[in-house]
């Protein structure tokens, strides 16, 4: 061993950033890998609630002599739960949160307060790596389902719709992995946030489409003058977690409207990261000031 | 304070700290429902000073224990060094850097081990965690192999890094968790309890390796600890804290001279020996079987050692220091009755 002071040889390395974050990515893989077969299983759990909705809406279409529901058809009903399925594989982050909050609650955190590494880069390389992983086991029974019930869904849409259904799709896990990092940095004020995500998860429950598609609300008076319930959440960052891409692909949303949306969406995703980062920053400040 | 022993000559102390103090807010609990309820709206909070007022320097390739009783401020007084939290007073500075400001520059030339948490990732082998550290610490490749298989080899343990951290035992997670630590080549480490909870034998390779891996880097460390063979085995001096405060800071020898009054002289008799005799001895002693242990102190020592020897019936004899553990508890003790509880109430 020489002497300490070439330590840093490599340190004006400019992509040595990059390297740090795949090294984080693949260790990320070769962990999630570790339980691949608690995954696999989660994997098709997650298709079994979809087939209670199909049976509720099936018996609300046959009470009804309406074709069509708030511009929804029964076909359309059933392709916009599966369509939101995928948006969720992308924008859920299951124990993202919690796990922050964890981390600082046990003192975790102080190994990224000691390295030189951050930390929510870290939780993104890792979470990028968690959903690389569930989609190479996932996409074998979500490609049969989609198969299975293809008689549901309208036509191909274009090449440019699918583009935007895509690139809708990449946000959706931005917009989701910030919009849960924050919430876990609440951690740093609260000593428990259970109930924080808990809360959470019932507003996103409601308000992203998961429950039912938010063009429904359409129809109902948000109680400021001239705009509807539909026009307020249109402006939340929920919707962008599960309704958007479904909407986009099923021809919802057009356009200029869809070219709207779609910059929404990204501002919510720079307003979630700036927020995650002041988050950090205070957070560790109190952090050191008071806990340790 | 004290300067360093043999930090004489050494241009700027690698660690200088002065006045650092931490002051922490707890709230209390109180005891029964109506309390617990009340306790909702006015809280009733303390204010410990868990670290008040520290002066301290240390030189480039010094090993310091830091020693002293449960709740002292020894691993407070790490986590500022080690930039985790910020202190209430006081300024201190670690390789010119203060560390609470955490740049990475400094973060890159330091490193901290703490006995009960781990940097290692759990359900992947050792080998996996080394190289994201190889990464962060952006490692030359060549080196940073070459550096791994050194300390792996050092500690015995090279077998052990293709294996699930997980299924390692204490004392093996222990050794990677130091070999990962020390592969960017600190200069400085901080090592809170590293050896808690090992068994004899993993104590001493990790004191021969540490000795070893310190006197070639000649990096600076400073080791919080309650067992004294870690003390023995590894440092020249020593630094004693109680309730905050820097209570003994100096050699490892001189502490025995400072706070020791006598010897302790063992005796081995040819036959049990009688109370009548042992009186005789004059000195405060116990007997065990045919062996007497004395205490005796240190200026009389010269004439009583003649003196017992002329007993016939001695076949044995050893004059010791009083074993260090004694010493230093004395100092928690002394330390302990002096000092009101280290709060004040509001």
């Amino acid at each position: 061993m020489s002497g300490p002071s070439d330590t840093s040889a490599a340190a004006s390395d400019p992509l040595a950033g990059l390297r740090i974050w795949w090294t984080m990515l693949v260790i990320s893989i070769e962990e999630r890998l570790v339980y691949r077969g608690d995954f696999a299983l989660g994997t098709l759990m997650r298709f079994l609630p979809i087939v209670t909705q199909v049976f509720l809406w099936t018996a609300v279409f046959s009470a009804t002599a309406r074709g069509d529901i708030a511009g929804y058809s029964r076909n359309d009903i059933v392709a916009y739960y599966l369509l939101t399925m995928l948006s969720r594989a992308f924008s859920s982050m299951p124990g993202l949160a919690t796990g922050i909050a964890r981390s600082i609650r046990d003192g975790s955190i102080k190994k990224f307060l000691v390295q030189p590494v951050d930390y929510l880069s870290f939780l993104l390389a890792s979470r990028v790596a968690h959903k690389l992983v569930y989609y190479a086991v996932a996409a074998a029974p979500f490609a049969l389902v989609f198969f299975l019930c293809r008689s549901f869904f309208p036509p191909l849409p274009d090449a440019t719709t699918v583009a935007a259904f895509l690139g809708a799709l990449l946000l959706s896990f931005l917009l989701g992995f910030f919009l849960e990092a924050a919430l876990g940095m609440l951690g740093f004020w609260f000593l428990e946030i259970s109930s924080l995500v808990f809360g959470y998860m019932l507003v996103q429950y409601l308000l992203s489409g998961h429950m039912f598609p938010i063009d429904m609300l359409a129809g109902i008076p948000s109680g400021i003058p001239g705009t509807s319930l539909a026009d307020v959440v249109s402006w939340l960052p929920f919707q962008f977690t599960a309704y958007f891409p479904a909407a986009v692909w099923l021809g919802k949303v057009r356009g200029a409207e869809l070219v709207r949306l779609l910059v929404v969406e990204a501002v919510w995703v720079v307003v979630m990261a700036v927020a995650c980062r002041l988050a950090w920053r205070r957070g560790t400040r109190r952090y050191s000031a008071f806990g340790g | 304070m004290h300067n360093a022993t043999g930090a004489v000559g050494d241009a700027e102390p690698v660690i200088r700290v002065t006045g650092l103090a931490k002051e922490y807010r707890v709230f209390d609990k109180p005891e029964g429902l109506l309390a617990s309820v009340r306790a909702l709206f006015r809280r009733r909070s303390r204010t410990v000073e868990a670290v008040r007022g520290v002066d301290l320097e240390v030189a480039r390739g010094e090993f310091v224990a830091l020693l002293g009783p449960n709740g002292a401020g020894k691993t407070t007084l790490l986590k500022m060094l080690s930039g985790i939290i910020t202190p209430t007073r006081g300024t201190a500075t670690v390789l010119g850097h203060v560390p609470w400001e955490r740049a990475d520059d400094f973060r890159r030339r330091f490193a901290l081990v703490m006995g009960q948490r781990n940097q290692l990732w759990w359900d992947l082998p050792a080998a996996e965690s080394f190289r994201l550290h190889q990464e962060i610490y952006r490692l030359d490749p060549a080196r940073f192999a070459r550096t791994r298989d050194e300390l792996v080899d050092l500690l015995g343990v090279r077998k052990l890094i293709l294996q699930p951290v997980r299924e390692l035992s204490l004392g093996e997670r222990m050794k990677l968790e130091l070999v990962a630590a020390l592969l960017h080549e600190p200069e400085v480490l901080f090592l809170d309890e590293p050896t808690i909870g090992l068994d004899v034998v993993a104590q001493h390779t990790i004191h021969a390796f540490l000795r070893h891996v310190q006197a070639e880097r000649q990096m600076t460390v400073i080791l919080t600890t309650h067992y004294m063979k870690d003390v023995a085995a590894l440092c020249e001096r020593l630094v004693v804290i109680t309730g905050g405060e820097i209570l003994y800071d100096g050699s490892l020898a001189e502490i025995v001279d400072r706070f020791t009054t006598h010897k302790i002289v063992t005796l081995d008799l040819d036959a049990e020996p009688d109370p009548a005799r042992i009186a005789r001895l004059g000195f405060p002693c116990e007997v065990r079987g045919p062996r007497v242990v004395l205490r005796i102190d240190r200026a009389r020592i010269a004439d009583a050692l003649p003196e017992l020897l002329r007993d016939s019936g001695v076949l044995d004899v050893s004059v010791e220091d009083v074993p260090l553990e004694e010493i230093v508890a004395g100092l928690f003790r002394s330390a302990d009755r002096r000092s009101q509880p280290a709060e004040a109430s509001r």
